[in-house]
């Protein structure tokens, strides 16, 4: 089932700070799902009464991101959310990048998954600080989740946060994290029509990388067929091809980045 | 299956204004939930039966006004009803398109006692 109904107890979501032994690792903060309560009154007499409520069913996910974006701004942290199927490379993308831009800048990185602290303990031996949160049963990250795990991390003032989604294209697409952008990572050894075929994903992302371009002589992707069909999605999408494992284009991302670190909001450039 | 989400987002708010209302449950609640909201109905009726157990919800009627989604051509200014996120525009062939509706996931309504 999904992540907030507790039904995946006792497991349920944990957060973890990756530290400095990279095996047996124990949980050192764990949500508590609140119980479905009800309010029984006996005794008290009611009347039906409608209510015109209209409001949006994810308005507390909303207003949880926008407070983590407010966090976000009085620190002058530039977030990412880096969504796409599992296996897409988003982790070794991520790895390459603290391990060239680390002295330029000061990074974090949450990380989402199911279950392990396999991802987080990757990012840890780069150097850079990371928390794993495993959902559990669940199947993307809330802005709740990030809420904790920020209050984990503690992050310092003018840092970028990498928020890497759990490999889904699907339910990550509806849960506002608070995020700056919103990045979508597809690999050349998947389909060149994963955009129409999980278009939420595409549609609400700001940038698309094509990873693993390297392998593009050895499979059957078409590069500007899944660029043309992304943008059927979202005609401003931005796009960069790479290959993390070369690193071919990174140089691309890099100056991508560099660009968002520079246009951020104008009350977050001191 | 973020639907079991939504549904569990769902029981807050009734919960919610349950409490306000000084009520004891919920007995019909009205939902509007567009055709490109990224809901499924088969999931999320599925979802509902365990999402909403032993909550003010559990024996609420449900209603799912179910609004089908409506596109403006930003090229040519053409209204269209839109099925699928990357449907041109039918007058004039652009993708450049914005929706007028069909996002909603929203509760429309109450009723508790």
């Amino acid at each position: 089932m999904c992540s907030t109904c507790g039904c995946s107890q006792p497991g349920g979501v944990t957060i973890t700070r990756a530290g400095e032994s990279l095996s047996g690792f124990t949980p050192l903060n764990e949500i508590k799902l609140s119980p479905l309560v009800q309010h029984h009154h006996p005794g008290d007499a009611h009347t039906s009464r409608v209510i015109e409520l209209e409001q949006d069913i994810l308005s507390q996910n909303n207003q949880q991101a926008s407070h983590n974006r407010d966090h976000f701004r009085q620190q002058h942290i530039v977030a990412f959310n880096l969504v796409s199927s599992p296996g897409s490379g988003k982790t070794s993308l991520l790895e390459r990048t603290l391990i060239d831009l680390q002295s330029q800048y000061k990074f974090y990185v949450i990380e989402g998954d199911q279950q392990t602290m396999n991802d987080a303990n990757r990012i840890a031996r780069t150097g850079v600080e990371a928390v794993q949160v495993n959902t559990g049963k669940g199947c993307h990250l809330d802005a709740a989740m990030i809420h904790r795990a920020l209050h984990e991390l503690n992050p310092q003032d003018d840092a970028i946060l990498f928020i890497e989604n759990v490999g889904n294209l699907v339910c990550p697409a509806l849960f506002d994290l608070g995020e700056h952008s919103r990045i979508a990572i597809i690999s050349v050894t998947e389909g060149d029509d994963k955009p129409l075929k999980y278009p939420d994903m595409f549609a609400s992302s700001q940038l698309c990388i094509i990873n693993k371009i390297d392998l593009l002589p050895y499979v059957n992707f078409n590069v500007e067929r899944a660029k043309e069909y992304a943008r059927r999605v979202n005609p401003q999408l931005e796009f960069i091809d790479l290959s993390a494992t070369t690193g071919q284009g990174m140089d691309s991302w890099y100056q991508w980045l560099q660009r968002q670190m520079a246009t951020r909001e104008p009350e977050l450039v001191h | 299956m973020h639907e079991l989400s939504i549904v569990l987002s769902i029981v807050d708010l009734a919960e919610e204004q349950v409490r306000k209302n000084n009520a004891q449950r919920v007995e019909n609640i009205e939902l509007d939930i567009g055709s490109m909201a990224g809901v499924e109905w088969d999931a999320l009726d599925f979802a509902w039966t365990a999402g909403v157990k032993n909550s003010v919800l559990e024996n609420a009627q449900r209603q799912v006004n179910r609004i089908t989604a409506r596109a403006r051509c930003l090229q040519c200014q053409h209204e269209f009803e839109i099925t699928q996120p990357f449907e041109p525009c039918p007058a004039c062939h652009d993708y450049l398109v914005e929706y007028i509706q069909g996002k909603e996931l929203r509760v429309k309504s109450l009723t508790v006692s």
